[in-house]
């Protein structure tokens, strides 16, 4: 009897253990803005605003002596393989802005794949900023009232501080021989590439090829339908995202070619050793521009709109361009683009906007149920 | 005043509380289950009948459901053969190392699917190491059904030995040695005797390991390939629809998918039911 007593008082006490542990946790990883949130936060346990009061005052008493704002946080709301380039850039702007302006910035980084990313946004996710694969997911975005429909016109170069482009890695010493595009569509090439109906980058690749088949054939639709429909019937695995299909080609060793960014590729090269893999660059691509944007509604609720829009526009400047093209994104900037000639060579590039005319079109056509891309899975095709 | 009329009838529950119990448990349920479920219903009820059926009965769709309810089945049938004899090692037999083969079976439940489905994948991609062993066979388990089924294998095997288990823990050792005693050989002694009790838990395991299975992602993506109409399974057509912002489309599919499911398991319990039945009457 006295043993089963104690086992209980065991499990009781594990549980309130556990349960403020997770609580401790509660607090750390809380996203952003909890302090202008507090009106919304107001039913939680009062504990919670305790703790943040407490927080902010000792913040505040260390700050004093330097200075009167207030510190403050952003969340960065992005895609996968931006990881790297933002963690270097939060803390270069970081020390700038404090350095002008007296004021403590703390950036929250948030990746995943850019729809479902763009979908929490949609949701509530309080971001201040975000950086997205394409225009079509801020759009979406800006459909729900929180982004100006006007976004894209708000910073220089449709607001794509950065762009890349579409290559093709191949194994070293390019076996197959793959020089352009007509080589993926010839007979036991394999190509990897993600599905372009739930990736958002791997739309870039598709219509790269689609671009590329419509120059080759004078515009002829049809026959760019039949060399990406060639094309995807080379595909082996069709990873639900970019770095899936990465894997499957370098660490699995599947397929002949991988259809990737070029900043994936160039750093795949760098992270698996120069010895494994060649990049090559096909006679056309297509300039993925990669935008930004404020998140207008929530910035304004929070008062956060000065120091957001300086975030996007200081990744304008030439310190954080060099960071962009230290990361293998194609830096906008003429000045920093010319230093690092040799890492991007210049070819063929299609636009989003001249060639397809703008995501909303091209989504239509080619992504939408019924579209093109589905069109070649069709039964009988 | 009810429950004191009740109790004159049945003897008094040794825990109190069964209105308040009952309200907390409903109302935890409707949050938790009812309401999320039913917005999935709300969301869908703003197409009209003419688009729900073009969004539920396209060909790629079928072939998807196809693809999630066979490879489901036949995981959750080999879980439930496999599963028992996992239990029934666990149970009837002492050897070293039983506590950490005992622990490695809840492992597919706290690992991330998606590491699952990575590792799995890796293993039995054609150049892994159980892959390329089986390549020359012509065998190719990553990127085919073999593989989707194999990730659900994974992911299913504790729902079977977790239920059997505890079942089989309980079985009266003397009801056995006794029928052994009337001269029962030892198929017999397991067809008549022991089979009949664990057939429940057989069933609820298989039902539990089916349902899993059927919206199964994480692991299933890294593995399938996704090829449409041959590896794609529901669930990832149901992000493909989200990845479009085409929340009707994507809740569309899951309400078919729901009300498959939801009658596979009410069968199942039917199932269940009878054969608690037999055992009570026998």
């Amino acid at each position: 009897m006295k043993k089963k007593k104690s086992l209980l008082l065991h499990t009781m006490l594990i549980f309130v253990v556990f349960a403020l542990a997770l609580t401790g946790c509660g607090w750390d990883s809380e996203p952003t803005n909890t302090n202008s949130n507090a009106n919304s936060a107001a039913n939680q346990p009062a504990a919670n605003d305790t703790g943040n009061a407490a927080a902010d005052n000792s913040e505040n008493a260390a700050a004093n002596e330097t200075e009167s704002t207030d510190p403050v946080e952003l969340l960065n709301v992005s895609y996968d393989p931006t990881r790297e380039l933002y963690e270097a850039y939060n803390k270069l702007f970081s020390v700038y802005w404090e350095k002008e302006h007296n004021q403590k910035v703390t950036i929250k980084q948030s990746h995943g794949g850019s729809g479902a990313q763009s979908r929490a946004v949609i949701e509530g996710l309080k971001a201040d900023v975000v950086t997205l694969a394409l225009g079509y997911d801020i759009d979406a975005i800006a459909k729900k009232g929180y982004i100006n429909p006007e976004w894209q016109q708000k910073f220089d170069n449709n607001s794509a501080p950065y762009t890349s482009t579409i290559v093709f890695l191949v194994r070293k010493g390019n076996p197959k021989g793959i020089k352009d595009w007509n080589d993926l569509v010839k007979p036991g090439i394999e190509v990897i590439t993600p599905n372009p109906k739930t990736s958002g980058g791997a739309r870039w690749n598709y219509l790269a090829a689609w671009g590329y088949a419509l120059k080759q054939n004078n515009d002829d639709e049809a026959k760019a339908q039949e060399f990406v429909s060639a094309l995807y019937k080379n595909v082996p695995v069709l990873d639900s995202g970019a770095r899936g299909s990465t894997t499957t080609f370098v660490e699995k060793g599947i397929g002949d070619v991988l259809l990737a960014w070029e900043n994936e590729a160039l750093l795949s090269v760098k992270e698996l050793g120069p010895d494994k893999f060649d990049i090559v660059y096909p006679s056309i691509s297509i300039l993925a521009e990669p935008p930004v944007a404020v998140v207008d509604k929530n910035v304004d609720k929070d008062g956060n709109r000065k120091v957001a829009e300086a975030y996007l526009d200081y990744l304008y400047t030439e310190e954080a361009q060099k960071l962009v093209a230290q990361n293998f994104y194609r830096p906008q900037l003429a000045s920093v683009a010319e230093q690092f000639a040799d890492q991007f060579p210049e070819l063929t590039m299609l636009t989003i906007d001249d060639d397809f005319g703008g995501w909303a079109a091209a989504q239509k056509k080619h992504f939408a149920d019924g579209g093109v891309f589905d069109q070649i899975y069709a039964p009988g095709s | 005043m009810k429950s004191s009329a009740a109790s004159k009838a049945k003897p008094r529950s040794v825990l109190p509380g069964f209105g308040l119990s009952l309200g907390f448990t409903i109302f935890y349920l409707s949050v938790l289950v009812i309401i999320p479920l039913a917005g999935i219903f709300v969301k869908t009820s703003g197409m009209t009948p003419g688009q729900f059926w073009h969004t539920v009965a396209s060909d790629r769709v079928i072939a998807s459901y196809k693809i999630s309810f066979m490879t489901s089945f036949f995981a959750a049938l080999v879980n439930l053969v496999f599963g028992l004899l996992v239990a029934w090692v666990l149970v009837r037999y002492k050897f070293p190392g039983k506590k950490l083969v005992d622990s490695l079976i809840d492992l597919p439940f706290a690992l991330p699917t998606a590491v699952a489905g990575i590792a799995l994948t890796a293993i039995y991609a054609p150049n892994g190491w159980v892959g390329s062993l089986l390549e020359p066979l012509g065998i190719k388990v990553a990127f085919t059904p073999l593989g989707i089924t194999l990730a659900l294998l994974f992911i299913g095997l504790p729902f079977v030995v977790r239920t059997v288990q505890p079942v089989l823990q309980e079985l009266d050792k003397e009801v056995e040695e006794a029928a052994v005693m009337l001269g029962s050989f030892r198929l017999r002694t397991f067809r008549r005797i022991i089979l009949p009790e664990l057939i429940p838990p057989l069933l609820t395991g298989f039902a539990l390991a089916f349902a899993r299975g059927i919206g199964e992602y994480g692991s299933v993506v890294f593995i399938s390939g996704n090829m449409p109409m041959k590896t794609e399974i529901a669930p990832l057509l149901i992000m493909t629809k989200l990845e479009q912002y085409d929340y009707k489309g994507a809740t569309a599919i899951a309400t078919v998918m729901l009300i498959i499911s939801f009658i596979l398991l009410l069968l199942i319990n039917y199932l269940q039911w009878r054969s608690n039945r037999r055992v009570i009457s026998e």
